[in-house]
């Protein structure tokens, strides 16, 4: 038994593949195997030599099957070296390509502008860029003769020979939405404006359209205090940083009093840090609504009262995120949406963080 | 509106200095956009004396002069030809910037000989275009600085002129005085009150004036006046260097006269000359068609309703806006007809707009000068002429009255706490609109009559609060509306937009703002282009019509992208199109534009060129991320800029599209100048229905424990049937046993007409079953087979490919 032993472990060990290792299987403990003939002769034996062939022989069977498996792992794991070993590839070729899109920064700089102003309650509305002048001017306390309106450069719509009405405009202001708004909704009100607006204007600094946001809160007792508050909470939320402002009186048609406002900032070689230094930098006209105003709402200017203000939105995108060109903005050069858009899981909120 | 320093001081005593006084007219709403301050650039500059001067040995025009400055004796060369001995020089020593030349000094060598400094002329010093020599000054201490000796003895030259933005409520502030009044009040002096005594008239007036009785309404009030025997002719230097500083050009006395008061008190005039006045003077409404050379040398014709001034012989002045040539004055002028009259503002406005004449009478009384002050500019006036010019005074002529624009609003001095937020004692607050001429009557307080923007209570608190300066307000926080975790505020429409926007990106696509205003041509292609689409006054004919999708702004970005050598692009917007001029006529468009191939060429040989089923599968991508129906239909009622053939409409039936995809048509390439191949998306976003209910539930997940089975099929159909009728018409077969039906295979073209005949094409579905109660056994699958191949030969006329 030993000699068989002997003869079988050796055998295995010395296998050269999966097949030579199945031909010693079938010729040790196949069925007819060597081992298995060994074991049927056990029934001839006494039984005392039976209880030391049986217990021997199924341990040599073991061993066997043991020695077996562990040569085809032994065997597999050489083969698989050699596949591993054939199976190489340059990983510094360039993988395969995925386009990566961007967000352009209006839409972007929208978003953080509504989710700071949806934190302190303001809801977003949106109307329509082609006006009727009514809700562009009138309601707006800018009658058709008012200087004001010859200096909005204005684009009018054609109107057809035979149509008297007055031409529609496209908006020069998201103003109207605020119009729209209070007659919508009435007051209280708390909502931001944002949106395309037009003027006749091109030139370094000016585009014929471009994007503003105009807030607007009525309520019982709001004052300029309050929107002097907001404004600050608005610009050091966005721009990450505290952000005085400098109220100066000035004037406009639907706001009485009316402010322009300044933020601090620094420049330093041409560019502006905003928050720190002695500078300060007009951002917006704003003031509180007009009774007249209200009024063309359908809100009792006895009863309520409130604030409004109008920033441009391509122009914080400018001053945040350090882009020099306002007219680059609507150009679609596929170099600048790379260098400055923003990737599409840059979702700004108030828990996240506002900046990308 | 601009002024100098010495002229405001004229309205105003005042201590301040020039940098309080910039800081209040800002901070009061008097925008201070720009300051010229002479003495900034002239500081350096010192007064020497010339010890000796003696002709360079080297050149016949230099001399070398010894200079007495402050830093001791300097040599200088100077060529100037009045270089002598004892001369009061103004000295640029070495390191002094010379505007004039542009140059900063510094020590150098003329002709072998040194020169430590440099005389100045009057135009290197960019003082005056004098340039024959250097300034002799009349005296002056030796070490002096120039700008002290010129503000002792020539002030005017180093007059700071300061330039103020007007708002368009504030014509009071369009004159010198008014702005003095803003300051008065803000405490930064006194104002100074500048009244003459009435010229009582020596003779009657020869010429009369009349206002028709329908044109009282534009022109409520003319006072005029005949002065004769005035001698006119350039006027006197003060009131030149007045005008010149800032920035009209003086004419004659008669003319500088009612451009000064025009400035100083915002008081336009007009002086006609008398001798070629025809008789009497008419304030009429134009009739249409009367015309008149104006001042400006160009002829104007009128249309009805203007407020004209005519003599006997015609018109002679567009009133209010400007004066005629025949009758205006001129060197030789002798007898001069005055006028201060009161011109409506809207009707001005309305007159200047349609002349498209800009004047400062026009700019003036359209904001709305003064009525009450008429009778009072006249005299002033009138008394200046006779100062300046000598001559004899008529009496006065009045036409018409003075309008009455007397009006009292309540003052609530609680209502500026209320609205602006700031705490002002109400003995302040009365004290400022005093000061502001503001008349108090008990809580009423009467509106001063060069204030026409003051129109109710909110106006006097603004006079109140900036005065007082907003630059004091502290913020205050604005609580929440409601206590807690503040809502969304988003509507529907708006969630569905960002997230059509952000699905997009994730896509690949790179988004664009291009401008809603593109070319007709353009605007065409698209079914735009329309008159009622057009602007009245587009900036250029580039940008002349409202865009009816942002598709073509996308392709000549895309094309100008392609001029810069980017061949493959993936742009999109997400914004509005216009399928009229009406506010309504505006939709929200998602737009997709696919360009060239799928990426650079790689080693993996994955680029392949952009198809209709890139567009196919982006639009699918977006429909879904904003909650449409997964079920829709393919149809083919296209828009023209797709290609017919290889476009769809993604529809829930036939008049509800939700948007469309496939190639551009070529023709819309070859008009844009895109190299194609193009494919294209656009998605209507709000024709997407919005789900109805609001609950967050997704109802209960049915799983199948059952092994599902799958079959193919293959069919041999024409070659038009579409893939959608086969696939719907197999997954009619057994609705509860049918999971999924897929199509994996199409084979057509010549080879596959070569084996299946002309016309005809094989397409090849996969069905999945899924059964939910028991096993399929092989029969239950044949039946549903049977059925599968039933359905789809009867719905399309083809058959089971053998």
């Amino acid at each position: 038994m030993e000699e068989l032993r002997q003869k079988y472990i050796a055998a295995i060990a010395a296998a050269a593949d999966e097949g030579a290792l199945e031909s010693l299987r079938v010729q040790a403990v196949g069925k007819k195997g060597e081992v298995s003939l060994k074991m049927r002769e056990l029934g001839k034996m006494s039984p005392e030599e039976r209880q030391v062939a049986g217990p021997a022989l199924n341990a040599l069977k073991e061993e066997i099957n043991s020695a077996l498996a562990a040569k085809k792992a032994a065997l597999a794991d050489v083969a698989l070296e050699e596949r591993l070993r054939a199976e190489w590839l340059d990983v510094t070729l360039p993988a395969r390509t995925r386009r990566v899109g961007s967000i352009h920064p209006v839409s972007q700089v929208t978003e953080e502008v509504t989710a700071i102003f949806a934190d302190m309650g303001f809801g977003v509305a949106e109307g329509p860029q082609v006006e009727d002048d009514w809700h562009n001017f009138d309601a707006l306390n800018i009658p058709g003769h008012h200087p004001a309106r010859a200096e909005m450069d204005t684009f009018y719509m054609a109107r057809a020979e035979g149509d008297n009405r007055p031409p529609h405009v496209l908006r020069t202001h998201t103003s109207p939405v605020q119009i729209r708004s209070m007659m919508k909704h009435g007051a209280p009100l708390r909502i931001i404006c944002p949106g395309r607006v037009y003027r006749c204007d091109y030139d370094q600094t000016h585009t014929p359209m471009f994007h503003q946001v105009e807030g607007l809160a009525i309520g019982r007792d709001i004052s300029m205090a309050n929107l002097k508050w907001v404004l600050e909470e608005f610009f050091s939320a966005f721009f990450g940083t505290h952000v005085e402002t400098r109220f100066r009186a000035s004037h406009f048609p639907f706001t009485e009093p009316s402010a322009e406002v300044d933020i601090r900032c620094s420049w330093e070689g041409g560019t502006v840090k905003v928050g720190e230094g002695d500078d300060w930098l007009e951002v917006l006209g704003s003031g509180m609504v007009h009774p007249k105003v209200l009024t063309a709402g359908n809100i009792d200017p006895l009863a309520w009262q409130g604030f409004a203000f109008g920033i441009g939105i391509d122009r914080l995108a400018m001053l945040k995120y350090g882009i020099p060109d306002l007219r680059a903005f609507f150009d679609s050069d596929l170099r600048w949406l790379r260098h400055y858009g923003f990737a599409s899981l840059d979702v700004p909120s108030i828990h996240a963080g506002i900046s990308a | 509106m601009k002024f100098t320093l010495s002229w405001l001081k004229q309205h105003l005593d005042t201590e301040a200095t020039l940098d309080e006084i910039l800081y209040a007219l800002t901070d009061l709403g008097l925008e201070v956009e720009g300051v010229e301050n002479p003495v900034e650039r002239l500081e350096a500059f010192t007064i020497g004396k010339v010890l000796h001067a003696e002709k360079h040995p080297d050149a016949d025009k230099l001399r070398v002069c010894k200079v007495l400055t402050d830093e001791g004796e300097l040599q200088i060369i100077c060529g100037a030809p009045n270089a002598r001995d004892g001369i009061t020089v103004v000295v640029a020593k070495p390191g002094t910037y010379v505007p004039g030349i542009d140059t900063t000094i510094g020590v150098g060598k003329i002709r072998g000989i040194e020169s430590h400094g440099m005389m100045c002329s009057e135009r290197e010093m960019e003082l005056s275009d004098e340039h024959t020599g250097i300034i002799e000054l009349p005296s002056g201490e030796v070490g002096e600085r120039f700008t002290d000796w010129l503000a002792k003895n020539q002030p005017e030259r180093v007059d700071p002129v300061i330039e103020i933005a007007i708002t368009p409520n504030r014509p009071d502030a369009l004159g010198v005085a008014g702005v003095a009044r803003d300051l008065a009040a803000r405490g930064l002096g006194t104002l100074i009150a500048r009244e003459v005594d009435p010229v009582p008239g020596s003779f009657p007036c020869p010429i009369s004036v009349s206002i028709d009785e329908d044109t009282r309404d534009a022109c409520p009030v003319f006072y005029g006046r005949v002065i004769r025997g005035v001698k006119n002719g350039p006027s006197p230097k003060w009131l030149q260097d007045y005008l010149r500083a800032i920035g009209l050009r003086p004419i004659s006395t008669l003319v500088d006269i009612t451009n000064f008061f025009t400035y100083d008190r915002n008081r336009p005039l007009h002086v006609f000359d008398a001798d070629k006045v025809e008789g009497n003077l008419r304030i009429h409404r134009a009739k249409g068609g009367e015309t008149l050379l104006a001042l400006d040398d160009k002829e104007y014709t009128f249309e009805p309703g203007m407020t004209l001034i005519s003599d006997d012989t015609g018109v002679e002045s567009i009133g209010g806006v400007m004066g005629g040539l025949p009758t205006g004055c001129t060197a030789e002028t002798v007898n001069v007809f005055l006028e201060a009259a009161f011109f409506d503002p809207i009707r001005t406005a309305y007159t200047g707009r349609a002349l498209k004449i800009n004047s400062d009478a026009r700019y003036r009384f359209e904001r709305g000068i003064d009525p009450c002050w008429t009778p009072m500019g006249i005299e002033h006036a009138t008394r200046m002429i006779l100062d300046i010019c000598g001559g004899e005074a008529s009496e006065v002529v009045v036409a018409g009255e003075i309008p009455d624009v007397s009006r009292a609003y309540r003052l609530d001095a609680k209502r500026v706490e209320s609205l602006v937020g700031m705490e002002i004692p109400e003995a302040e607050q009365r004290a400022t609109l005093q000061a502001l001429g503001f008349r108090l009557e008990g809580d009423m307080a009467h509106v001063p009559s060069w204030r026409p923007d003051v129109l109710g209570e909110a106006d006097l608190v603004e006079e109140i609060a900036r005065v007082a300066s907003l630059t004091k307000l502290e913020g205050k926080p604005m609580p929440r509306a409601a206590a807690g975790v503040p809502e969304a505020v988003l509507t529907p429409m708006q969630r569905r937009e960002a997230a059509a926007r952000r699905t997009i990106v994730t896509l690949g696509y790179n988004e664009c703002v291009t401008y809603s205003f593109v070319d007709r041509e353009a605007a065409a292609l698209f079914g735009g282009g329309t008159d009622a689409t057009a602007l009245e006054n587009p900036i250029s004919s580039d940008m002349s019509h409202m865009r009816p999708t942002p598709l073509p702004g996308l392709l000549q970005a895309a094309a100008r992208n392609q001029a810069r050598g980017f061949a493959d692009l993936a742009l999109f917007e997400v914004g509005p199109g216009f399928h009229g001029g009406e506010p309504e006529e505006q939709q929200q468009l998602a737009c997709g534009l696919l360009v060239g191939n799928t990426g650079p060429k790689d080693v993996h040989g994955a680029r392949r060129p952009v198809d209709l089923f890139d567009a196919k599968a982006d639009i699918e991508a977006v429909l879904a991320a904003i909650g449409a129906p997964a079920k829709v239909q393919v149809l083919r009622t296209l828009p023209d800029w797709l290609h017919p053939g290889r476009a769809g409409a993604i529809c829930l039936g036939p008049q509800k599209v939700l948007g469309v995809f496939g190639e551009l048509h070529p023709r819309v390439l070859e008009a844009l100048d895109v190299k194609g191949p193009a494919v294209a998306f656009s998605v209507d976003l709000a024709a997407v229905p919005f789900p109805r209910s609001k609950g967050t539930s997704r109802g209960a997940l049915e799983l199948a424990d059952l092994q599902a089975v799958e079959r193919d099929f293959a069919f041999v159909l024409d070659a038009g049937v579409e893939a959608l009728t086969v696939v719907n018409a197999a997954a009619g077969a057994d609705k509860a046993l049918i999971e999924e039906v897929r199509v994996f295979d199409e084979f057509h073209g010549p080879k596959a007409e070569a084996q299946m005949g002309a016309g005809k094409k094989s397409l090849a579905i996969t069905v999945r079953l899924q059964p939910t109660e028991r096993t399929l056994k092989e029969a239950d699958i044949e039946a549903v087979s049977r059925k599968v191949i039933e359905k789809v030969t009867k719905a399309t006329g083809g058959v089971l490919r053998s």
